[in-house]
């Protein structure tokens, strides 16, 4: 089973500080980076599906070149492999500049199964592994809850989370699968796995080495801008309660009254 | 058909939540920009979903597709309309940013290389085209967004805007397309009905939500009674889901949904910047914790110092008597 993750290094939300940069972008230098939490647990389910069937974890990238030391930190986890695509004329990429990328670089690789997160933490939109699955031309099964290839038939069967419940798909590897929290909690690093870390091989890979012109990508081309930024309004003061929980809760009916809740 | 479309998104055979609200703001941009706004449903049944998307736009496409019969329809769904945009040359998509949106969006944006701006709160229009308002940095920063190009997809929240029928509905017109997708098929084997999954927390007015402070399944009785009683749904944290104690379909913050309720209450929640990023736009935010010093306290219009346990059944208690 060869398992490739599309793996985003994001600001660390928890270190806080992140700001956009004069030219109206996210200033990535400003906050330290971190593996994009839904990417977590893709590489969770694929490191649990390897370790079951046998197999090797990749880890795909398009990030700037500073990414090996958040790569670090997946193998770390248990992934084998890193491939990163970093490419100055990459800055400032749309989603679909990464799309693009991403999808050339991943033709690039053999695998039965590509998994992608969610979303990121940062941009936030969702698009990127749908986007990828329609560009190479492989089943999209999103929103998965459960992963279950069968390599002997070359099908996978996915939960994927609906409404009311989950429904079942099954599709021809390979395949791509959008991976959520619910695939269950990523382990952290252990001892040995960080010293094993160091010597993994993590292969940079430039935009011609994928067969993107760099006329298609990046920045200059980018579809999308932001016009302004503000912060929000604060929130008026906090109003303390430390009374015995009757009182306390005759004060929290009261308030919702006056603000027409109930 | 130049100008706007929306998507209309098809959910227990009639039309989305989400998609009402999303045609309600596409509607509004058209009257500010002068532009046509079109809806269009693709589906095995679509009629039933662009009926009740007409309610909202002066025209609607049904698009029959029975290929979405029995297997997973966002790809499916991108393509056809990928094909009759590249035809009748809308400027704008739209679509709501749940999961059948993100997926369909997705394709979208990749087969007609159309940028995307997505989680939309809020729609203008500025200089020849839309402005795209939205919360990031986990709601630290609100942005302005534009397409630098003519063209481009738009995802919309939930409750960005109240849903709201037009003065008059609007037409509905049946579509055929031809040949077969040619992007792979993927089958739905089966659905499955599943205890505490039906959540719909992003549309509930009132969510009540329990964190690492409940301290177990049993613990989240307490949360339900109260939601039960202020008449909303049931909530939680990373930790929360994580320990198992509750289904993930509950979860708010970074992994799980971004929810803006009349009213959050937070039962034994601290409020980490990853849980924070979820509800933090509530209208108003009520907190119950042992720690007067937890981060909630920080951004929470009322807090009450105490145990959870004693506090929560004792509002529970007072409510009903209120009511009864």
């Amino acid at each position: 089973m060869r398992i490739v993750v599309l793996m985003k290094p994001v600001p660390d939300t928890a270190a806080g500080g992140e700001r956009l940069g004069p030219d109206m972008r996210l200033d990535r230098a400003a906050v330290p980076a971190v593996v994009n939490a839904n990417d977590e647990y893709a590489l969770e389910a694929a490191l649990k599906l390897t370790e079951a069937l046998g197999g090797e974890v990749t880890l795909l990238s398009m990030a700037p070149a500073s990414a090996p030391d958040t790569m670090r930190k997946a193998l770390a986890m248990g992934a084998h492999h890193g491939v990163l695509v970093t490419d100055p004329v990459l800055e400032g990429s749309d989603t679909v500049s990464t799309t693009r990328v991403l999808a050339a670089a991943l033709k690039t690789l053999e695998y039965d199964l590509a998994f992608a997160g969610a979303d990121t933490s940062d941009g936030g939109a969702g698009v990127v592994g749908p986007g990828v699955a329609a560009l190479l031309g492989l089943p999209l099964l999103s929103y998965a809850a459960k992963i279950e290839p069968d390599e002997a038939a070359g099908r996978v069967r996915v939960r994927r989370l609906s409404p009311t419940g989950y429904d079942v798909l099954e599709a021809p590897m390979p395949a791509l699968v959008v991976c959520t929290q619910a695939l269950g909690e990523p382990r952290y690093p252990s001892l040995k796995g960080i010293m094993a870390a160091r010597s993994k091989e993590i292969v940079t890979r430039s935009l011609s080495d994928v067969g993107v012109t760099p006329e298609e990508v990046g920045g200059a081309v980018a579809g999308t801008k932001v016009l302004e930024a503000t912060s929000p309004p604060a929130r008026a003061a906090t109003e303390v309660v430390r009374e015995p929980a009757d009182v306390a809760a005759e004060r929290v009916v009261a308030f919702l009254a006056a603000r027409r809740i109930i | 058909m130049p100008g706007i479309w929306v998507v209309g998104e098809i959910a227990d055979g009639g039309l989305a939540r989400i998609s009402t609200e999303v045609a309600t703001l596409a509607r509004g941009l058209g009257e500010t920009a002068g532009h046509d706004v079109s809806g269009i449903v693709v589906g095995a049944q679509p009629k039933k979903a662009a009926d009740e998307l007409a309610r909202f736009l002066p025209r609607v496409v049904a698009v029959s597709e029975p290929a979405t019969d029995g297997n997973a329809a966002a790809t499916i769904v991108a393509e056809r309309i990928a094909a009759l945009a590249r035809n009748s040359g809308p400027d704008y998509l739209l679509l709501g940013a749940g999961p059948e949106g993100r997926d369909t969006a997705g394709v979208l944006s990749a087969m007609l290389g159309w940028p995307v701006l997505a989680n939309a709160t809020g729609l203008g229009w500025r200089d020849d085209g839309p402005t795209v308002e939205m919360s990031v940095f986990g709601g630290k920063l609100n942005t302005t967004n534009a397409f630098t190009g003519g063209r481009g997809i738009i995802t919309v929240r939930p409750n960005a805007a109240a849903a709201e029928p037009a003065a008059s509905p609007g037409k509905v017109e049946e579509a055929s397309p031809n040949g077969e997708p040619q992007l792979p098929r993927v089958t739905v084997v089966d659905s499955v009905a599943e205890p505490g999954a039906a959540a719909p927390i992003e549309e509930a007015r009132v969510v009540v939500a329990g964190g690492r402070g409940v301290g177990g399944e049993d613990g989240f009785k307490v949360v339900q009674e109260l939601a039960e009683a202020l008449g909303g749904v049931v909530g939680a944290t990373r930790a929360a889901v994580d320990a198992g104690w509750i289904n993930y379909a509950h979860q708010i913050g970074q992994t799980g949904k971004i929810v803006k309720p009349q009213l959050y209450l937070a039962l034994g929640i601290s409020g980490a910047i990853q849980h924070k990023v979820g509800m933090q736009t509530a209208e108003t935010i009520v907190a119950v914790n042992r720690d007067p010093d937890a981060p909630i306290a920080e951004f929470a219009d009322l807090v009450v110092v105490g145990d959870l346990f004693e506090v929560a059944p004792a509002i529970t208690a007072a409510l009903r008597a209120r009511s009864g």
